[in-house]
């Protein structure tokens, strides 16, 4: 016997949680297997879909090809992509469609999805990023608005000088003014405190000292930095479930627009995210078994079968076995170690599915730190329903399909389409696998 | 891996002395403290090629090389994000640094166990939280235990308070030779303040009642088993709590388990060793595990799966004792044990049978639901919920991924009631806003919590299931 689903995903990230919701809304039950808490925990929150064009030749020497600026429009820059990017294997509707599924999963916790067009968000280092759909905290900050803008950062939160942020935001040629200020969060905190406690002090608005609540201390303290500014940035700790309510009323207290800056991990408005997605999934029905990694299968016709008939978790040493008529694979790439490598050569870790790659190890990258490196693109290499193809081309097994980061040819973190990937490639594969479960 | 032997005198214990290098011989009294180096300067790059390969031990003589955990750690902080305590307690340091930063500080000869490490209640939320797996909850587990054995003294209200808090099986042995007696003695209000007074145990909290009749005793009484089968069997590790206070929930157990077909066996068992880990008591809890591996281990030999009621329990057989312990057949247990739901969930068809139940005809109430973090930790989570979304008339509601608070010993102690119960609240509001209004949960002491908190009844899973396929028309 086993826990038996139609489909079983395996992986909990926004790949997983896209195919599982796709899935689950075609009318399979859904079994979605994570190895650990959802990774979206200590994601951005942020929904890029394709940030930067493909890089032309090394122009300026650095080691780096040279890409012109952002992409105003991600659908604009699909076509020039090369034949084997996800995106043009799975096909643009994929992303419009995928970018659809999710905006109707968040609903209004975001923004963006009015418009084709990416956002520039302003980041804890000051840089931009392109992105297709951003929380809706963080609407206010948008670059394209002309708001004098003031960032505001805390002492005990190292990761973001917000005077250097708004340093180089003012040297890459804003369309506004921007200052910065550190202030010392309101309150008797640790040094280290947890960014959920500080998040969770100024939700609940608890007492700062002085007969003076957190927000209010905290309006108190940024008031004398804002100057003409109409909108203020403050890094990414406005609250767990009730941000709005917060953000409502910092802004009231200032009488200025006040947003939230995008953070690393862990990231509040990753949590949200996970806990929005999470709760979508829970609608449809879709059951979920977190904490487990899924680290052996079984196929039909032993291991070179052509259809597997079960995965199985470890459970603390027991063996655990989840049967399905299809499978979606969404464990990550090289970073979520659904991508092994060793000297000699990269692996998918759970089916070792075929990953295309150089034969000669030193091939793998290039010189200079951020040029175009082989390995970046590493994973499994799909079909126009995202089944992993094996080196002859043939599907390495019929009912499995495969989504995100473990599908190769997109260098995700240079073109910014990390999230965009996950959408359309999950949307493809959780379709697909329901339609023929 | 070696076990954390403090001595070998008292346990008479097989585990290992033997194999281990002489400078280990002294146990792990330090766990890894005595012979550390400062981190790495004995390394030396291994010669030759791939093949010839062999680890330095870095830390030589150490009982438990936790290092390529520490080395995991990135410094994401998710774990103390995680961490129901930090969250409340403005004193605690949280995970990550009871965990890999405690575990490098140690490293240093003279340093000693920051004593913060009390303040961790052994939720073990942090090890689902790390997305790089290093293994928090056991590095909190060895730090705690070589505190208490180097540096806690043993005749401080704390120690003893704490050893007798561990060792509740003990004393419930004998309090539930009378249980009338004692439920009258532990309610009575004025032990209660004597126990606040004298041995820092909340007089916030009732003190749990016992059952007329042990579990154990019913059992014996009955005859055992009253089903045999070849192939169908669980041997049951009730624990302390199902034995002595909630023969309820073992009674549902055997009856479910009886009417899909299974021969059960209850072994001689002792505490699973849950309340020891928390509280540092490792001596305690070797004795205990060592029993009951070798109980278990015996009937899985004889074709018997074993099956846990309470996640605790469950979890401190599948993770802890691999951890902590090696005994021989540790692994194997480990190995073979399963929560009682789970088990049942994926050798059984039980979806169907809850199916055609009509609740109205059982009389089985709307449910909030907690999940224990025990439960939670080994992706148990979900089951409850799931299960019973398919039975007609119910409706059960998950109440959030909030810790309860209590986490078995912590809200039983004076200076912890407060934060307990501070934690707790948001498991509480839920609870109140739910539309079920009896609780369910699979842990003895998150119940008692839920209890304490809304003053509802409160079940177990399996007293759900009992209720509805149990000696009803429903074929299973």
């Amino acid at each position: 016997m086993a826990i038996e689903s139609d489909v079983v995903v395996v992986g909990g990230g926004l790949a997983g949680a896209t195919a599982a919701l796709s899935a689950a809304r075609e009318g399979a039950h859904v079994h979605l297997i994570s190895a650990n808490e959802s990774t979206l925990r200590q994601a951005s929150g942020l929904i890029d879909a394709l940030g930067y064009p493909e890089p032309g030749p090394d122009v300026d020497g650095d080691g780096g090809a040279s890409a012109s600026g952002p992409l105003a429009d991600p659908f604009a820059g699909i076509d020039d992509l090369p034949e084997t990017h996800p995106y043009r294997v799975a096909g643009a509707d994929a992303l419009r469609e995928g970018l659809a599924l999710f905006d109707d999963a968040v609903g209004d916790l975001y923004r963006g999805g009015h418009t084709d067009r990416n956002a520039l968000v302003a980041t804890t280092s000051g840089r931009t990023k392109p992105t297709a759909r951003y929380p809706r905290s963080m609407a206010p900050g948008v670059v394209s608005d002309e708001r004098p803008m003031l960032l505001v950062g805390f002492e005990a939160a190292t990761d973001f000088d917000a005077e250097l942020a708004a340093e180089r935001l003012s040297a890459a040629g804003v369309p506004f003014d921007v200052s910065g200020a550190t202030i010392a969060f309101p309150g008797e905190y640790r040094a280290d405190a947890a960014v959920t406690r500080l998040a969770h002090a100024l939700e609940r608005d608890e007492d700062a000292g002085n007969g003076r609540t957190t927000r209010q201390r905290l309006a108190d303290r940024i008031r004398p930095h804002l100057g003409d500014a109409e909108r203020v940035g403050i890094p990414a700790i406005l609250g767990d479930a009730h941000v709005e309510e917060v953000r409502a009323d910092l802004s009231e207290r200032l009488d200025a627009a006040v947003f939230e800056v995008p953070t690393g991990p862990p990231s509040l408005p990753g949590i949200r995210l996970a806990d929005r997605l999470f709760e979508a999934l829970d609608e449809a029905g879709v059951s979920m078994t977190t904490g487990t990694p899924v680290v052996d299968f079984e196929s039909t016709g032993g291991a070179d079968g052509d259809r597997i008939d079960r995965v199985l978790i470890d459970r603390n040493g027991a063996r655990i076995p989840y049967s399905a008529e299809q499978f979606v694979l969404a464990t990550g790439g090289l970073v979520g170690k659904g991508l092994d490598s060793d000297r000699e050569r990269a692996t998918e870790a759970v089916f070792d599915c075929h990953v295309p790659q150089p034969d000669d190890r030193t091939d793998w990258s290039a010189e200079g730190a951020f040029a175009d490196h082989a390995f970046a693109r590493f994973g499994v290499d799909p079909d126009g329903t995202m089944r992993p193809l094996g080196r002859d081309g043939e599907p390495e097994y019929e009912n499995l399909r495969a989504a995100g980061g473990v599908v190769g040819g997109a260098d995700v973190a240079r073109e910014k389409s990390a999230s965009g990937v996950s959408l359309a490639t999950g949307l493809v594969a959780g379709r697909t696998a329901a339609e023929e479960a | 891996m070696h076990d954390t032997h403090d001595t070998h005198d008292d346990c008479g214990c097989d585990g290992g002395d033997e194999t281990e290098p002489p400078a280990a011989a002294d146990g792990g009294a330090k766990i890894g403290g005595d012979a550390a180096t400062d981190g790495g300067a004995v390394t030396e790059p291994p010669a030759g090629d791939g093949d010839d390969f062999e680890p330095v031990d870095v830390f030589e003589g150490s009982e438990m090389d936790l290092r390529p955990g520490a080395d995991s750690c990135y410094k994401c902080t998710s774990c103390d994000t995680s961490c129901p305590v930090a969250e409340v307690d403005d004193s605690f340091p949280g995970p990550k640094f009871q965990g890999p930063e405690q575990w490098r500080l140690k490293r240093k000869e003279d340093t000693e166990i920051d004593d913060s490490i009390t303040g961790c209640s052994n939720c073990m939320r942090c090890d689902g939280a790390c997305p790089s797996d290093v293994p928090l909850s056991q590095m909190h587990n060895t730090a705690r235990g070589e505190y208490v054995q180097n540096q806690q003294p043993k005749l401080s209200r704390e120690y003893i308070r704490n050893r007798i808090l561990a060792n509740y099986g003990t004393l419930a042995g004998l309090g539930s030779k009378v249980p009338r007696l004692t439920n009258a003695i532990m309610g009575n209000s004025l032990v209660q303040t004597v126990n606040e007074k004298v041995l820092g145990i909340t007089a916030e909290r009732d003190f749990p009642e016992f059952a007329d009749q042990t579990f154990r005793s019913w059992w014996k009484q009955r005859g055992g088993p009253k089903v045999q089968s070849e192939d169908k069997r669980i041997a049951y590790f009730h624990g302390d709590y199902a034995n002595y206070n909630t023969v309820e929930v073992a009674k549902a157990l055997v009856r479910v388990y009886e009417a899909f077909g299974y021969e059960i066996l209850v072994p001689d068992q002792r505490c699973s060793g849950t309340p020891m880990f928390a509280n540092g008591m490792l001596d305690d809890a070797r004795r205990s595990a060592r029993v009951n591996v070798e109980n278990l281990g015996d009937a899985i030999e004889q074709g018997y799966d074993v099956v846990a009621s309470c996640t605790s329990c469950s979890m401190a057989l599948r993770q802890e004792y691999p951890e902590l312990f090696d005994f021989e057949g540790t692994e194997t247990v480990a190995a073979n044990t399963y929560d009682a739901l789970e088990y049942l969930l994926v050798h059984e068809n039980v979806i169907d049978p809850i199916r055609a139940v009509d609740a109205a005809d059982h009389d089985i109430p709307d449910f909030a639901y907690h999940a224990p973090c025990h439960s939670r930790n080994q992706g148990l989570d979900r089951q409850a919920v799931e299960l019973f979304r398919h039975l007609d008339g119910v409706d059960v509601e998950d109440v959030g991924d909030s810790c309860s608070g209590i986490s078995g010993t912590y809200g039983w102690k004076e200076e912890k009631y407060e934060y307990s119960m501070e934690i707790g609240e948001e498991m509480f509001e839920h609870m109140e806003h739910a539309e079920g209004q009896t609780g369910m949960t699979e842990c003895p002491t998150c119940s008692m919590q839920m209890e304490h908190g809304t003053g509802y009844e409160i079940d177990h899973p399996l007293q759900v299931l009992e209720a509805a396929l149990v000696d009803t028309d429903v074929e299973v």
